[in-house]
């Protein structure tokens, strides 16, 4: 007697195809996607990067334009309302404090992102470059990382704003020539244990070139650490930005930052215009909240077993 | 252990040379030189100028003749915008005040984070864990410069409990303190936790508990030692990011530490004090990488040195 039920589902079972592989990655991404708080800063950052892009559209106000109503008497007339299309208030100059939170938001991203970006670059070259080739040029190299890092590098970048002008561009250089010191070590880390596999020695057997080795080999494997160490950049390179601009030495008028608006409400506030502080505070508070529970979320995500 | 302080120290004195010569260099490519303003100096002018600041001498002898004062005299020069204050008076106006306040939020940060942490560790899951951890994230998001006009917001205006800036009485240190410690405090909490979690899983620790030993002694003889080295691995950065946040609390609360003088010569393109302050924070954080290193070879027996 055979049981129908057994057969059939034996049949369904061979007609299905056959179960696909999990990769690490679709690993990665299940384990991220259960953890909630990572999705849900994951969501912020999002509208947080929507508002930065299409948040001038939607302002009444441009950044730029004074309400002339209201100039000199922020105090009394500033304060956020929906009537006059100030929905965040405006500044002591009678600026859209909503446009200029957008602006603001503009450049401490984008700052975050070039500075971990060039981290991402140059770190990641460095760092596989050292550990690949090993011996003395590791050694060298290495130790000048270490003396780097032991300068006061937040004077030292100050020194360079004041010296050649305070300008975008000498930010960017600055704070880029700081943030791959971390990255460059992390990664020659993770190429020590990764250039005696198997597949290195492989490749090396077949003649292929040591910088080909790197790019092609080395540097994919490194994606994990690289993702994560560079995610958790991005809000530490806003910081330091955040943290030149509100002594007054960043980003120069009419261009703002977090920290520059921050700066601003800070100095005001004790003239009851408070929601100058507020709102950049928000913004900058909530935005680098997410950025760390993102990077944590990921970490936990490509790593399970170190919790 | 001597021969391992030599060998730091063979490290250390060639960055701080480098660090000198570096700055220097800088402040030579600078363009227009120290004396550039909006209208230009005759040329009789510039060229005393040059000749009392020695600036027209070749660039060898300038360096070498910095390096020997800073090295020999401990002589950072004179100002160049403040022609009667040299930089070392101006240093020393303002270090006093710096190394007070900081001195008392580094040691506030230490003991209440690994204290925090500790206690954290030791009732995992209770609400006092929850407290911990939840300080120790938020305070991720709440640096020094965040911190300083929310303190102010609250104690000064709202409250009216504790002057707004100035520098005199104990009154005024605590938002100082509180406000360049918190980040740290928070970090130190968190290292602490779970460093020290780490510890109490390990088998040293069962095997103090299973002979009987006080919880007490098995906490603070057996697990605090270990757990505390990735702390102190992570005093030596905190340090600097520490001295670096003092800028802030100067420049926010009046406080009149070098903070206060580094912005204002930035501001007034006053090289000799920016590099002289640049370089005895340089030379402080070494020192300070060299007590750690040593402090983690002595506390930890495995480093052999």
């Amino acid at each position: 007697m055979i049981d129908s039920q057994k057969m059939q589902s034996l049949a369904t079972r061979l007609a299905q195809p056959e179960v696909k592989g999990r990769s690490p990655w679709a690993d990665a991404r299940r384990r991220f996607r259960r953890n909630k708080a990572a999705m849900v800063s994951l969501l912020v950052l999002i509208l947080v990067g929507l508002f930065a892009l299409f948040g001038n559209h939607i302002a009444a106000w441009s950044n730029e334009e004074m309400d002339f109503s209201i100039m000199g008497q922020a105090a009394q007339l500033g304060a956020p309302s929906l009537e006059n299309g100030h929905w965040f208030g405006t500044d002591d100059l009678g600026r859209d404090l909503f446009a200029r939170t957008v602006q603001g938001t503009q450049i401490s991203l984008m700052v975050g992102l070039i500075g971990a970006g060039i981290a991402v670059l140059v770190g990641t070259l460095y760092g596989a470059t050292a550990g690949y080739l090993g011996g003395r040029i590791d050694a060298v190299m290495m130790r000048t990382v270490d003396v780097l890092m032991s300068i006061p590098y937040m004077f030292v970048l100050i020194l360079l704003l004041v010296i050649f002008g305070r300008s975008m561009l000498m930010l960017f250089l600055g704070i880029g020539l700081i943030s791959w010191l971390d990255m460059s070590r992390i990664v020659r880390g993770q190429t020590l244990s990764l250039k005696n596999r198997e597949f290195i020695e492989a490749a090396r057997a077949t003649g292929v070139p040591a910088w080909r080795i790197i790019l092609r080999h080395i540097v994919p494997n490194l994606m994990g650490v690289v993702a994560v160490y560079a995610t958790l950049l991005v809000p530490l390179m806003i910081l330091t930005e955040s943290f030149i601009s509100f002594l007054g030495l960043g980003v120069q008028e009419p261009l703002t930052s977090w920290g520059a608006l921050i700066s601003e409400g800070a100095g005001t506030m004790n003239y009851g215009t408070l929601w100058q502080l507020v709102f950049p505070l928000f913004f900058f508070c909530v935005t680098l909240f997410a950025f760390f529970f993102v990077g944590d979320g990921l970490r936990d995500a490509l790593d399970p077993k170190d919790r | 252990m001597f021969g391992f302080i030599l060998r730091r120290l063979a490290v250390a004195i060639p960055t701080l040379l480098l660090l000198i010569v570096v700055s220097f260099l800088l402040m030579y490519a600078a363009p227009g030189g120290p004396f550039t303003q909006e209208r230009a100096l005759p040329p009789q002018v510039l060229a005393n100028l040059n000749a009392k600041y020695g600036l027209d001498q070749p660039l060898w002898r300038q360096i070498v003749g910095y390096v020997w004062g800073i090295v020999a005299h401990f002589d950072f020069g004179p100002s160049f915008v403040y022609p009667d204050r040299s930089v070392n008076q101006i240093i020393a106006a303002g270090f006093p005040v710096t190394l007070t306040y900081g001195g008392i939020a580094f040691a506030v940060a230490v003991a209440v984070g690994i204290s925090l942490g500790v206690a954290a560790a030791i009732r995992q899951n209770s609400w006092l864990d929850h407290l911990a951890v939840g300080i120790s994230i938020g305070a991720q998001v709440l640096p020094n410069f965040v911190m300083a006009p929310l303190l102010v917001l609250v104690f000064t205006l709202w409250l009216g409990w504790l002057p707004g800036g100035g520098w005199g009485g104990p009154t005024y240190w605590i938002m100082p303190v509180v406000a360049l410690s918190t980040s740290f405090m928070a970090s130190i909490a968190r290292i602490t936790r779970s460093s020290m979690l780490e510890v109490l899983g390990s088998n040293h620790i069962r095997t103090a508990r299973a002979k009987g030993l006080p919880e007490r002694a098995v906490i603070l003889r057996h697990a605090l030692r270990p757990a505390l080295l990735p702390v102190i691995s992570y005093l030596g950065p905190a340090f600097v990011t520490m001295i670096t946040g003092s800028v802030v609390i100067d420049m926010y609360f009046s406080t009149g530490g070098i903070g206060r003088s580094f912005v204002d010569s930035a501001l007034n393109r006053d090289y000799a004090v920016m590099m002289g302050i640049t370089i005895l924070v340089g030379a402080l954080t070494i020192f300070f990488s060299l007590v750690v290193d040593v402090l983690y070879a002595w506390i930890d027996p495995k480093i052999r040195y």
